[in-house]
């Protein structure tokens, strides 16, 4: 199948285990949201989906490709939004996108059309002779989103993509990541705020390496959210 | 657009060709470029360190160092002279270390991530980066030749073409040694200690500021250690080379050298070692 599957994760650092078990699948076109407080094993689980480094245990397939014997496969499937910028701020903006492309096998006339494309889709092609360091901090976060669909993924992994945005900015980059799921695209959102979960999106609760609930949001919620997955994680606390 | 319209490079491409390699290859070269040309302040830095010790300490040093006629030089030399590779091989050789530092920056700030994400066997992408390094430490090298020409310091013509591929393969070696590093360095404020405990070190006990035989008066076991170093072995290479001298042992050890450390840099990356996973 497409999308995203996950299964039987376990990971330990040392004697303490930062992933038990953890199993979900993600269907195609599904935007789901892996929600967690912070040392929940979110960017451990990140680490392993993007391959930086492979489980104890379990299997990871993207798109249908296993990423322990097809990384090369599952990795051009996929693209990544991570934690921290990974805009290089030494370059201009267009130079940072063509470079991504180039690392993904596009050149020449292609990458060029696809970067300007990915520009303009932002609105920002009058800035991309400027250098990465000048953009704010949305506008990075919304072109590192544009950067990593430039190789066209099936499957796009986020880690908390809105942290240090400003309320305006959040909700831009959240509804915009939405849209690009209802389009087709399989969408994994680490977070730890539930303002940015909608009551359609596919809810994992993730606390403590262990996957708490797994289903649509609303249904998890049962009204509130936040009560919820305070309640959720305060019973592990 | 919906994110389905256009077909996936695969498709495009008729899987993974080899063109992706260096289409990936030629990228990192570029960046790597575009990096040095921006940050003026490298190549300044990377040329004060030798050229101090070029004017400084080796035009004390001349009368008081007497060097015999030895291989590759067919007469008296001053020390000057003799010295100049060596200040390459320093050159080439906090090159190395500078990009194994940017190697452990770029894991903490993200940068590395992005690379290593690239679908593309992950000793490639390590190898593209190390030789991005080498090329810009090679670029650094000749400046400084071209400074110690200005100054009276020539070489050979035929010597500086001759040189290229030995400062490359130096610096290839170095840079895997740095990479090395960076793959078992846990973070940016542990990289004092490579100063300390690698650079020094293998500067110092090799025969970049004194011939061997010179070691060897004053120790045998010293000697001993400075021939066992592989920065040796990539002074003498560069040294032989600006004359259009081969030296085989020079090159066969700094070729060995070069496997071994990026062989057990490629080792400290894979990621079933899990050294990538440290968190920024």
């Amino acid at each position: 199948m497409g999308g995203l599957r996950v299964e039987g994760i376990n990971h330990d650092w040392g004697t303490r285990r930062a992933l038990d078990n953890v199993s979900f699948a993600v269907e195609p076109g599904r935007f789901c949201a892996l929600l967690g407080p912070n040392g929940a094993g979110k960017s451990t689980l990140f680490g392993m989906l993007t391959r930086l480094f492979t489980p104890h245990s379990g299997r990871i397939a993207v798109a249908g490709h296993d990423l322990a014997r097809e990384p090369r496969a599952a990795l051009a499937r996929m693209g990544v939004v991570f934690q921290t910028s990974t805009l290089d701020p030494d370059l201009t903006v267009k130079r940072n996108l063509l470079y991504f492309a180039a690392l993904h096998g596009l050149s020449g006339r292609e990458a060029e059309t696809r970067a300007m494309a990915a520009l303009d889709r932002l609105g920002m092609a009058e800035r991309a002779g400027e250098k990465a360091s000048k953009l704010n901090g949305g506008h990075r976060r919304r072109m590192e989103i544009a950067r990593a669909l430039l190789h066209r993924p099936k499957v796009l992994l986020l880690d908390e993509p809105t942290v240090g945005l400003d309320a305006a900015s959040r909700a831009a980059i959240t509804a915009h990541v939405h849209d690009l799921a209802s389009q087709g695209l399989t969408v994994l959102w680490a977070t730890h705020l539930v303002d940015e979960v909608r009551a359609k999106d596919r809810l994992i609760i993730l606390h403590r390496g262990q996957v708490l609930a797994d289903g649509e949001a609303g249904d998890i919620a049962g009204g509130d959210l936040t009560s919820r997955f305070l309640a959720l994680t305060g019973e592990r606390a | 657009m919906t994110v389905e319209a256009f077909p996936s490079i695969e498709e495009e491409t008729g899987g993974f060709l080899h063109s992706h390699s260096l289409v990936a290859l030629r990228a990192i070269l570029h960046r790597e470029a575009l990096r040095f040309i921006g940050q003026r302040g490298r190549l300044v830095a990377a040329l004060v360190r030798p050229l101090v010790w070029l004017f400084v300490f080796a035009a004390g040093f001349r009368a008081a160092l007497g060097l015999a006629i030895t291989p590759p030089y067919q007469t008296y030399i001053t020390y000057e002279i003799y010295i100049v590779p060596g200040l390459v091989g320093m050159i080439l050789l906090f090159n190395g270390m500078q990009s194994s530092l940017s190697l452990v920056y770029d894991r903490e700030m993200g940068s590395m991530r992005l690379l290593l994400t690239a679908p593309l066997p992950r000793w490639w992408l390590l190898f593209c980066r190390l030789l991005a390094g080498s090329l810009m430490a090679v670029v650094q090298a000749y400046a400084f030749l071209a400074i110690a020409a200005l100054y009276g310091i020539r070489f050979p013509w035929f010597g500086y073409l001759a040189a290229a591929p030995a400062i490359l393969t130096a610096a290839m070696m170095l840079g895997a040694l740095g990479l090395l590093l960076s793959s078992f360095i846990r973070r940016l404020e542990n990289f004092a200690g490579v100063m300390n405990f690698v650079i020094f070190p293998m500067f110092f006990l090799s025969s970049a500021l004194y011939p061997l035989w010179k070691m060897a008066e004053a120790s045998p076991h010293l000697r001993d250690l400075c021939a066992l170093n592989p920065f040796t072995h990539a002074v003498e290479l560069i040294r032989f080379a600006l004359y259009a001298k081969g030296n085989l042992t020079a090159l066969a050890v700094t070729l060995a050298a070069f496997v071994i450390f990026g062989l057990v840099a490629i080792w400290g990356y894979d990621p079933a070692r899990g050294l990538t996973a440290r968190k920024a």
